[in-house]
């Protein structure tokens, strides 16, 4: 049988070193570049024509406009459109980088926790940043929530900051599992097909046709998950509570 | 936090024992080799695409969005527009026929006391030219009757003197018959 996991392993596809450090291009970074050639393109094909009134495509380019600006407006407020367009990227880059990756034989970069720890310590470090540039040494009375007595202020404090670190360990792990699990869970479902032969083999075929069309909610959701965080911890940032 | 994500791993890899435990040793996700390059190639792919959407894509969309958004304010503002001036034009047209039927009336009633004036003077012509006459003939009847009187009496008194004359043979002084008719002529008037 198939090893479940050997669809996470990197592959070497141009090797590239500066110095020490190995920048080599992977199948990782091939299915970003690809992930970012399908979004500019699914977004440039519906707006090619701009019109007035929109056909299927453009009109699949304008909702994901307005459901990212919706959310943005809604979790953020009206300082959150200086940061709408990184929201959008991220949701697209995360929502088509889980679709494109239910592809079979294609690679999921989601799948790799350094991949979404990355982008949930880059969201982590920028909100904590534009915390402290707009509120300075204020922003710290964030781990001391208003009308809390002072005798609470020992035990809380270590709460309150022990989550807030923990906020992107949780915001990774969450979407890197999720897609770990799922495509492991259909490799091996699928692995059994073929042994199982043609009586026995339809009942995990079966089953991976439901995981299938579970994973491409999962990839959906994931992707929402992780943007509507990054957007109320940006909304944090902003308004202190 | 390394030690966490080890954990997981070694959690999913039991969860999956047993389908070559053996070349899984340890979770792709969990080898270091690569992890700087696929920080590299996120971190260009990602600006790649912030780029893109930031410079030409979202403007785009926006453009769009705020451009329909101001064609359906546009129409609806023309829209309300128009209403208001079909609203005034319909209240003109009612206004010009209030006006006009006015007129109209004021032109039959001017015209009506014009004639019942002018009938009016007419008939006051009429009359007195009716009277003039009437009290002409009636002064042509009276110059008539006193004329007859006048007669009567000469007639009465020439009748009374031929009368006494036969009947007494003698000549009656005219002056005393002339008294005697007055007198009779007065009773009986």
């Amino acid at each position: 049988m198939a090893n479940p996991l050997h669809q996470f392993e990197i592959q070497v596809v141009a090797p590239i070193h500066f110095g020490d450090v190995n920048a080599s291009l992977t199948n990782s970074g091939v299915f970003m570049l690809i992930t970012v050639a399908a979004v500019t393109l699914f977004l440039m094909f519906g707006m090619r024509n701009r019109r007035l009134v929109p056909g299927r495509w453009q009109s699949m380019a304008e909702l994901s406009y307005e459901f990212i600006a919706g959310m943005v407006r809604d979790n953020v407020g009206n300082e959150g459109r200086r940061y709408f367009p990184f929201i959008f990227s991220l949701f697209m880059f995360i929502l088509f980088g889980n679709l494109i990756g239910l592809v079979p034989y294609s690679f999921t970069f989601t799948s790799h926790i350094i991949v979404t720890f990355a982008m949930a310590m880059f969201v982590f470090l920028g909100v904590t940043v534009i915390g402290i540039v707009r509120h300075r040494l204020k922003f710290f009375s964030y781990f001391l929530p208003k009308g809390v007595p002072l005798v609470m202020a020992p035990l809380l404090i270590p709460i309150e900051i022990m989550s807030y670190l923990s906020r992107p360990i949780s915001l990774s792990i969450r979407l890197f599992a999720n897609m770990m699990a799922g495509h492991t869970m259909m490799k091996v479902f699928a692995g059994f097909v073929v042994p199982l032969g043609i009586l026995g083999g339809w009942a995990p075929l079966s089953i991976d046709v439901a995981l299938t069309a579970f994973e491409f909610l999962v990839a959906f959701l994931q992707a929402y998950v992780f943007t509507i965080l990054t957007c109320i911890y940006l909304h944090d940032a902003i308004h202190l509570h | 936090m390394r030690g966490f994500i080890r954990l997981l791993g070694g959690l999913t890899l039991t969860a999956t024992a047993g389908t070559g435990a053996a070349s899984a040793a340890t979770l792709p996700q969990l080898d270091r080799e690569f992890y700087a390059s696929q920080v590299i190639w996120l971190a260009i792919s990602f600006l790649i695409l912030y780029v893109i959407l930031w410079r030409f894509v979202l403007p785009r969309i926006s453009h769009i969005l705020e451009e329909r958004q101001d064609r359906i304010e546009g129409n609806l503002e023309r829209a309300e527009t128009i209403r208001r001036e079909a609203q005034a034009t319909a209240e003109a047209y009612e206004k010009a026929v209030a006006e006009s039927r006015a007129a109209a009336q004021a032109v039959i009633a001017k015209a009506r006391d014009r004639m019942t004036a002018e009938a009016a003077a007419h008939h006051a012509k009429l009359g007195q030219r009716l009277a003039a006459e009437i009290a002409e003939a009636e002064g042509r009847i009276q110059e008539a009757k006193n004329e007859a009187m006048a007669h009567l009496r000469d007639v009465a008194v020439e009748v009374a003197s031929s009368a006494a004359e036969r009947l007494a043979g003698e000549r009656v002084d005219p002056r005393a018959v002339g008294k005697v008719v007055d007198r009779v002529l007065k009773e009986r008037s």
